[in-house]
C-alpha cells in the first residue's frame, strides 16, 4: 500500500478512497448524476428528455461503437514503446479494488491453469510446466483506468506461442480469464496475438510477488490495467463474449493504450 | 436559421453569423460543457495536483466509468463538429476576414479602451484586437486540449504524437492546462456574453 505513495501525481489516500469508492453499489448506476454539469446540458438543449436510463442505453452504444473503433485503431505490429531498467518505478504500485491483504493467496504447489473453450489440448498445466516456456521480457508503461501511470519489468511468455502450443482456434473472436479471486476479463483475439501480450510469472526478474498476481498475469501494455488480469487460474477460448469484473460496471470493453 | 450563406451575408447583409457559426457553437457549448463536467470527474480519480480536486455536484457522470462514458461519447461531437467548423472557417475566409490582420498597437489600445471602460460594441461584426487574440487563443487551445487528449487516451497507437507532448505523464499534464485555458476563456466570454445581451442576441438568432 505504501507503494502508492511513489506514483508522481496520485494521492494515495485518494487511491484508497477510490478502490472502497468503486465497490459495488447501486447509486453507481445512474451515470448522469453531477448537477451542475446536467442543469447546463438540460438548459442548453432545452429539454429534460435525457432521463438516467435513456442516457445510459446511448452511453452504452457510444462505449459499444468505441469497442470498434479502438479494435480499428489497434495496430498487431505496433510495439508499446520500452523502457531501460533505470526508468522502472520503484516501488511498482499495488492496485485493486481490495487491500493487500485481502489478496488471494494461491497454493503453488497445487495450482493448475485450466484451459477451456475451442483448443486441442485442454490439459492442465502446472506452474513447473509454465515456467519451463521460454521466457520473454518487457520493461512497459502499466497506464490506470484512473489517469496514473507506473513502469514496470515483466518476465514470462508469449500468450501467443503458448496459444499455438495447445492448439487454440486463433479465428475464434476471444480469451476469457478467470481469477483466483472471481475477477474476470474478457480479451479480442487480435489482442491475445499481440507480440508483447505477455503470460507474466516475474516481475524485474524475480517470481511474482502475491502483490503483482502470483502465479501469473496476462500483461498486455496495449491495454489499460483493468484488462491485465492477475491471479489468472483459468483460460477459455470462445466466441461468446464473457464480459469482465470491471467491464459489467461500466469501464470501456476494449480498453485499450 | 434561414441564412445559411457561405460568407454570412445576406440581401440585406445584416447577419453577423451566418447558420453554420451558430449551429457549430451551440453544438460545441454543449459537447465543450460534458468534456469539462465529465474529465473533472475523471480528474478527481487520479488528481494532479495534491490540494485541487473537483467536488461531485459540478462534475458529471456520478463516478470513473459514468464520466469516461461522458467523456467518449461527447468526444466523437467535439471532434466532428470541430473539423467542420475550423474547415467552413478556413474555406470561407471567415476566420481571416474576423480574426486577422492583429497589430500590436491596436492590442494596447483595446485594453486601455477596456479598463476605462470606454469599449465600443456598436458593431457586433467587427471584432477588436483583444477580441481577436482570445478567439485565435481559444481556438489553439482547443487543438492543444484534443491532441492531448488523444495522446493520453491512445499512448500506445498515438505514441508518436505522446512523445511529442513528452510522454504520457506529461501529456496529463498539458491536457489539464489546455482545459483550464478554455475554461478561463469561457469565463470571461460568457461574462460579455452576458453583459452586451445582443450579442449573445446575434448567436441565437444571427443578427
Amino acid at each position: 500500500m505504501r507503494a502508492r505513495k511513489t506514483i508522481p501525481g496520485a494521492d494515495p489516500k485518494l487511491l484508497i478512497k477510490d478502490a472502497a469508492k468503486l465497490m459495488p453499489d447501486p447509486m453507481r448506476r445512474s451515470f448522469l448524476r453531477g448537477a451542475a454539469s446536467l442543469g447546463a446540458l438540460a438548459f442548453l438543449t432545452g429539454c429534460d428528455i435525457i432521463d438516467g436510463d435513456t442516457a445510459e442505453s446511448v452511453l452504452g452504444r457510444v462505449s459499444r461503437f468505441n469497442d470498434g473503433a479502438q479494435a480499428l485503431l489497434f495496430s498487431k505490429t505496433k510495439l508499446a514503446p520500452t523502457f531501460p531498467e533505470s526508468a522502472i518505478t520503484r516501488p511498482f504500485p499495488f492496485n485493486a479494488y481490495y487491500d493487500l491483504d485481502e489478496a488471494p493467496v494461491v497454493d503453488p504447489a497445487t495450482y493448475k491453469l485450466e484451459i477451456s473453450g475451442l483448443v486441442d489440448n485442454k490439459k492442465p498445466w502446472t506452474l513447473d510446466e509454465l515456467h519451463a516456456l521460454p521466457e520473454v521480457s518487457q520493461i512497459t508503461r502499466h497506464c490506470c483506468v484512473e489517469g496514473w501511470s507506473a513502469i514496470g519489468s515483466w518476465q514470462g511468455a508469449v500468450l501467443s506461442d503458448f496459444l499455438q502450443r495447445i492448439g487454440a482456434d486463433t479465428k475464434a473472436k476471444y480469451i476469457w480469464f478467470k481469477c483466483a479471486e472471481g475477477y474476470t476479463n474478457t480479451i479480442d483475439m487480435a489482442t491475445a496475438l499481440h507480440p508483447q501480450t505477455q503470460m507474466t510469472f516475474k516481475f524485474d526478474h524475480k517470481l511474482l510477488p502475491r502483490a503483482y498476481g502470483f502465479p501469473m498475469k496476462i500483461r498486455m501494455p496495449t491495454k489499460l490495467g483493468y484488462k491485465n488480469p492477475k491471479y489468472v487460474v483459468a483460460m477459455e477460448v470462445t466466441n461468446t463474449d464473457h464480459g469482465g469484473y470491471w467491464e459489467n460496471q461500466g469501464y470501456n470493453w476494449f480498453g485499450g493504450s | 436559421m434561414s441564412v445559411l450563406t457561405a460568407d454570412g451575408r445576406t440581401v440585406t447583409g445584416e447577419v453577423v453569423h451566418p447558420g453554420w457559426v451558430r449551429a457549430c457553437h451551440w453544438i460545441n457549448a454543449v459537447a465543450v460543457l460534458v468534456m469539462i463536467g465529465s474529465g473533472w470527474q475523471i480528474y478527481d480519480a487520479s488528481p494532479l495536483f495534491r490540494l485541487l480536486y473537483f467536488p461531485r455536484s459540478i462534475a458529471l457522470g456520478n463516478w470513473l466509468a459514468g464520466a469516461l462514458l461522458w467523456h467518449f461519447a461527447a468526444m466523437w461531437v467535439l471532434v466532428i463538429n470541430g473539423i467542420v467548423y475550423v474547415t467552413l472557417g478556413l474555406m470561407t475566409g471567415r476566420f481571416r476576414r474576423k480574426l486577422l490582420p492583429i497589430h500590436p498597437s491596436e492590442v494596447v489600445a483595446t485594453i486601455k479602451d477596456a479598463l476605462s471602460f470606454k469599449l465600443a460594441h456598436d458593431d457586433l461584426s467587427h471584432y477588436n484586437a483583444v477580441q481577436k487574440l482570445l478567439y485565435i487563443g481559444v481556438i489553439c487551445a482547443a487543438i492543444v486540449v484534443v491532441l492531448s487528449g488523444l495522446s493520453i487516451w491512445k499512448p500506445v497507437q498515438f505514441q508518436e504524437l505522446t512523445a511529442l507532448f513528452g510522454g504520457y505523464d506529461v501529456a496529463r499534464y498539458v491536457h489539464f492546462f489546455a482545459m483550464s485555458a478554455i475554461v478561463g476563456f469561457l469565463v470571461v466570454h460568457i461574462a460579455l456574453a452576458l453583459l452586451v445581451p445582443k450579442s449573445l442576441r446575434a448567436m441565437v438568432s444571427g443578427r
